[in-house]
């Protein structure tokens, strides 16, 4: 196998990840996407560890499981609060740090 | 084109694989489109999960067992649950997700395309020959062995970080 073809693919979930994140209203939407972004990095991770050889990239693959992990449980806190304060979790409407 | 040269002669060697690599990966593109666009929020997170399988399929593909596994327990076991929590408790958005403007969605879709040009002329330029020959999957003592000895701090600090996290998603979430 070509590892192209892995990155390729990998560029591609990062892509619509980062359509998703920049188009999507929904603040569970956007966060679906960052886990695009973040799966997107995990393949080439294992990919590069099969082309060296090498168990580093897997335990860093592991490593960004578990940051995800704290990440979706952090951003799902904090989407609950806003929806519990506005009644709405429309991330177009939360300009409160807005100069 | 060189790259589809050099994938038209490795096919002969890895013909199996690639013809799954190829089925899951149209799979996984099309499902990750579905999740950016769809208007259901449960169905974005149902397209998901389509997503985070194929990831771990192709974990699978790597020879990187342990990964996979990893994979499915906590993405599509416990995130994608805590997304549909997420869905659930803020019920008012359960409907349509189409108020975002055309010029946005434009916008975004030009970002998105430009930059998947500029990672593929990177990627193909760059790594044009580098060729994965898997001979045995990576072993789980080899990963245990590593993350318990040359990455003990990361570790450590991974733990500490979700420990954190999980403290933390309480205290904010927490009703007073």
């Amino acid at each position: 196998m070509l590892l192209n073809q892995f990155l390729l693919l990998s560029a591609m979930l990062f892509c619509i990840g980062v359509y998703g994140v920049l188009a999507r209203k929904n603040g569970v939407l956007v966060l679906m996407s960052i886990e695009l972004i973040l799966n997107a990095v995990n393949i080439n991770l294992v990919a590069f560890g099969a082309l060296t050889d090498d168990v580093g990239g897997e335990v860093f693959a592991l490593f960004t499981i578990a940051v995800a992990a704290a990440e979706v449980g952090i951003g799902l806190a904090i989407v609950l609060l806003i929806y519990r304060n506005r009644r709405s979790i429309d991330l177009s409407e939360i300009d409160l740090m807005k100069g | 084109m060189s790259l589809l040269a050099a994938l038209s002669a490795d096919a002969d060697l890895y013909v199996a694989q690639n013809v799954f690599f190829a089925v899951i990966a149209a799979a996984m593109i099309f499902s990750a489109v579905r999740v950016v666009t769809t208007g259901n929020v449960v169905h974005a997170a149902l397209w998901l999960v389509v997503v985070l399988a194929g990831v771990a399929a192709q974990f699978i593909l790597l020879g990187s067992e342990f990964v996979a596994v990893t994979q499915v327990l906590v993405y599509i076991g416990a995130v994608v649950v805590l997304f549909l929590f997420g869905v659930m408790l803020t019920r008012a958005s359960l409907g349509d997700d189409e108020s975002v403007g055309d010029e946005k969605r434009g916008m975004a879709a030009v970002v998105g395309v430009l930059l998947f040009a500029v990672m593929a002329i990177a990627l193909i330029d760059s790594f044009e020959d580098g060729r994965l020959v898997i001979e045995n999957p990576q072993s789980v003592n080899a990963v245990s062995d590593a993350i318990f000895s040359q990455y003990i701090v990361a570790f450590e600090a991974v733990s500490v970080l979700l420990l954190a996290a999980l403290i933390g998603a309480i205290v904010v979430a927490r009703k007073d």
